[in-house]
């Protein structure tokens, strides 16, 4: 990227301590996701990760993902979940049926380490120190202007699709 | 800020999440670790559209694919909870093991 990339790298220092802070704390609160006893407080560590990916998103400067990821993940997709931990046998201690034995747990370990090698290989090989150089904001009306017209047609089919999963969970859902 | 900041978080985030899809029994803790999954995908995906926006402002792809991404989870969620309800309903249980009806 050459000296000018440098240079701009050189000025954001803070949205590198952000960066780091905010993504040492995503990835704590993954772990608890993944590994805590209580099923409520699973969800709410969940909460923090999708917080700090939105918050990952504004350092982007892609304000509008950032919103939409705070308004449809924390705001209904978390409240979704804490409902099917409620309606299903509801613990609302620590729970002791969670977890596959640990023989399972180390296997499922060993692959995500395996993954980890390969993909943080494939990516160093492919990036290497590649700089962002300048990020630009990312208005509202340009992603607008890029979903109605670039992509019109997959973002209709988004939504017969949202609307076919929707009937699809009542019907499913249903008492009957 | 370095391209490989955000790849390697989203890389991370993504075998946290295999390895909740694997370790993990409970149907509900499966669902969680599986949105882990897809929000590893979307950190990816705005970010080589930052890249892709400094050098052409036209280009806002990876932002839409990232928002349809969060479309698609949503549905998922809604339908995989849906079954995991009726799941329990049928056998009151949502311990994946158990759930072996469809084994081959």
């Amino acid at each position: 990227m050459g000296s000018q990339g440098m240079l701009v790298a050189d000025l954001l220092v803070a949205q590198n301590i952000a960066f780091y802070v905010i993504a040492v704390g995503m990835v704590v609160s993954a772990v608890k996701v993944v590994t805590v006893k209580n099923m409520v407080h699973a969800a709410l560590w969940l909460v923090l990760v999708l917080g700090g990916i939105a918050a990952q998103f504004i350092l982007l400067a892609a304000e509008f993902v950032a919103i939409t990821q705070v308004l449809v993940y924390i705001g209904a997709i978390v409240v979704l979940f804490l409902f099917g931990i409620m309606l299903t046998r509801a613990p609302m201690g620590r729970s002791t049926q969670l977890d596959n034995p640990a023989q399972a747990r180390a296997v499922g370990a060993g692959i995500a380490v395996m993954l980890f090698a390969v993909m943080g290989f494939a990516l160093w090989d492919g990036f290497q120190d590649r700089q962002f150089g300048q990020i630009l904001v990312q208005r509202t009306a340009q992603v607008s202007d890029s979903i109605f017209s670039t992509y019109l047609l997959p973002f209709e089919v988004v939504s017969v699709l949202l609307l076919a999963a929707l009937i699809g969970a009542i019907v499913l859902a249903r008492r009957d | 800020m370095l391209v490989n900041q955000f790849l390697f978080l989203g890389a991370v985030l993504f075998c946290i999440g295999v390895y909740g899809v694997l370790a993990r029994r409970n149907a509900v803790l499966v669902l969680l670790s599986i949105e882990l999954i897809l929000n590893s995908v979307n950190i990816n995906l705005v970010a080589f559209g930052a890249l892709w926006h400094a050098t052409d402002p036209a280009n806002l792809s990876g932002q839409v694919f990232a928002l349809f991404v969060i479309a698609i989870a949503a549905a998922e969620v809604g339908v995989g909870l849906a079954i995991v309800l009726m799941i329990y309903r049928n056998r009151r249980s949502i311990d994946i093991d158990e759930v072996d009806l469809m084994k081959g």
